[in-house]
């Protein structure tokens, strides 16, 4: 069973918080979820009212509302979860949104891996159709028509990024766009859109359901209410919980059975490695922030392989638009397979660092962004884990060695101080080569 | 590869402006006229379109991009782009099963490799080829969204979880009964 705790959209009865909110004028519709302090749930948590609230002003005839359901970063099956057990939920959600902003149409993008629940999906729209929920005046309001459709991926990690998701459904490469114009003024098909996570969404319906100040009244200032995470690696129950924001780390890995763990990737391959000695830290927007993925490390596990399962994650996922993205992800994969052997210089790492640093602000997307965290937080926090175990090597050069490289310079730097008058090549063992 | 211009095959899509259109082709670009009928003569069509004439020819053979990209109003190498950007359009193995492991972070630790190893041994192909038979193709494929039930692989769209080298023989199996009942095997 997946499924560990007790998660609040077992008890939304379904088509409630629609009803409710078509009750209400749309502007209120977006004020309420505003003032529910709601934040997308993907990972970015850009306040999902304040979203709504542009889509709504701008102009545009054929508005679109877009559900999100590529759910690609490693360690994350939430939104899985979600579109088996309460579909209704998520579309009710974005039937709450078409209302909100004018929209007559929606897509669910729903990434290929996830085509088995196609069917059922599928399903679920036609039902909702027949009982008036979905389709030509939902709920009996002459104004009010929309209706939904599935449209698949097909493969590709960054088409979980909001503008690449709309180039891919106009028919292109998923390559991200220049932001601004946000989607919500120029987006699918140069009209408004939202695209709104699963879970985002179906917490829309909650809080139309219970509302607005039951889901503000959980969480943490800046992150209101509820979240979905999905736990997975070393933990005895692995699956997915609810938790309120601001729960500490330590207190979700009591519940998983995973307190022994030697770190915890916080918000998959693009989050960051939490130490032991912060699993103090809240999950919440202000202290470790994520999408919903939480990968457990015990004490038997090499950070470096991780590492490296990581970046060949992002090496290969790369939409290679970015110069600094493409070859970077490479760079760093390749300086992980140089720490693993021993072989990464104190330099050649240093540079890497800045490598990371730099791919962080110049790269066009949160993939690229994003995608040196897990490399640097590495560095940061499990220096011990980076092996320097020297490759020996012959007398001849290693003087000459020794004063062009930065290798180790430490160590050098003590035995100059050591052997200061004495001949360099009789005492200078020098320790490993650049590669 | 291509050799008409975009501009004199755009000019009509009926069949006489082709050379020479063997059988194949000619019963491909039927089906192709088909699937625009049903998903539109416009851009937004072509991965709905190029994911169909994948899962039932499992690849696109260039004609097919060549005479899409027509029919779409769009250049072919267009069309390759968008096919060689998408891993569940661009491998280029094909199997009657294609069995895509998973090889992301929880599945790894959860002994992904001695799932490969058992695979290839079964299948006596490596990863990124096909059985002679054509029956199957092994792939590696990034986080399938099972990371609480690694390791996972998926078979065309159907997922296995927890998968263990017995299981491995159940599917194999399961397959290869599937593909005798049904001939014409699955898409």
């Amino acid at each position: 069973m997946t499924i560990r705790n007790t998660i609040t959209f077992a008890s939304i009865p379904t088509d409630k918080g629609l009803k409710a909110a078509l009750e209400k004028e749309p502007k209120s519709v977006i004020n309420d979820v505003i003032e529910s302090g709601l934040r997308g749930c993907g990972g970015a948590g850009f306040p999902t009212g304040i979203k709504w609230k542009f889509a709504a002003k701008a102009e545009g005839a054929q508005k679109t509302v877009i559900c999100n359901a590529d759910e690609g970063e490693p360690g994350t099956f939430k939104d899985r979860v979600i579109l088996a057990e309460w579909p209704d939920l998520v579309f009710e959600g974005m039937t709450i949104a078409a209302y909100a902003i004018g929209a007559s149409s929606g897509i669910v993008y729903l990434r290929a891996e996830y085509a088995y629940m196609r069917k059922m999906l599928e399903e679920c729209l036609e039902k909702r159709r027949q009982a008036g929920m979905l389709g030509a005046k939902i709920a009996g309001k002459e104004d009010f028509s929309f209706d939904i459709h599935i449209h698949m991926g097909s493969g590709a990690y960054v088409c979980g990024e909001e503008s690449a998701l709309i180039e891919s459904l106009e028919g292109k490469r998923g390559e991200p766009r220049n932001r601004p114009p946000f989607p919500v003024e120029i987006g699918y098909e140069n009209a408004p859109t939202i695209v709104n996570n699963v879970e985002s969404l179906a917490w829309v319906s909650a809080i139309f359901a219970n509302g607005s100040k039951w889901f503000k009244g959980a969480g943490t200032k800046e992150s209101p209410g509820y979240k979905l995470m999905s736990i997975s690696g070393d933990v005895k129950l692995p699956g997915v919980y609810e938790f309120p924001f601001g729960t500490t780390l330590s207190t979700i890995l009591e519940a998983a059975g995973g307190e022994d763990a030697k770190a915890v990737a916080v918000g998959g391959a693009s989050g960051t490695l939490v130490p032991p000695n912060n699993f103090a830290c809240k999950i919440c927007f202000e202290d470790v922030p994520t999408g919903g993925s939480i990968i457990v490390f015990g004490k038997n596990r090499n950070l470096l392989d991780v590492a490296e399962n990581f970046q060949e994650f992002f090496a290969d996922e790369s939409c290679g638009q970015c110069t600094i993205c493409r070859l970077g992800n490479v760079k760093l994969l390749e300086g992980i397979r140089l720490m693993k052997q021993g072989q990464c210089t104190d330099q050649h790492l240093e540079d890497l660092c800045s490598l990371g640093a730099s791919m962080q602000i110049a790269s066009k997307c949160g993939l690229g962004q994003t995608s040196p965290n897990v490399f640097l937080s590495v560095v940061k926090h499990f220096r011990d884990e980076i092996p320097r175990h020297p490759v020996a090597e012959n007398d001849d050069q290693k003087t000459e060695k020794a004063k062009s490289s930065n290798l180790f310079q430490s160590v050098v730097q003590l035995f100059r101080t050591d052997a200061d008058t004495a001949k360099n090549n009789s005492g200078t063992n020098k320790k490993g080569v650049s590669a | 590869m291509f050799t008409h211009s975009p501009k004199q095959q755009r000019s009509a899509s009926s069949p006489d402006t082709f050379e020479v259109l063997d059988e194949a082709s000619a019963s491909l670009r039927d089906e192709i006229d088909e699937l625009i009928e049903i998903h539109g003569e416009n851009r937004n069509a072509l991965i709905p379109v190029l994911q169909e004439i994948r899962s039932r020819h499992a690849f696109v053979n260039s004609f097919a991009m060549q005479y899409v990209a027509d029919r779409l109003g769009v250049s072919a190498a267009e069309v390759y782009g968008v096919i060689s950007f998408y891993s569940f359009l661009k491998e280029s193995n094909y199997g009657k099963f294609a069995i895509s492991l998973c090889r992301t972070i929880s599945c790894d630790m959860a002994d992904k490799a001695r799932i490969a190893k058992c695979l290839q041994e079964k299948l006596g192909v490596k990863f990124g080829e096909t059985t002679p038979d054509g029956m199957f193709s092994l792939n590696w494929t990034n986080c399938i969204g099972m990371c609480d039930q690694g390791p996972a692989l998926l078979v065309n769209e159907q997922v296995f979880t927890h998968v263990t080298p017995k299981k491995i023989k159940e599917i194999l199996d399961g397959c290869r009964k599937t593909y005798q009942e049904n001939e014409k095997g699955v898409s």
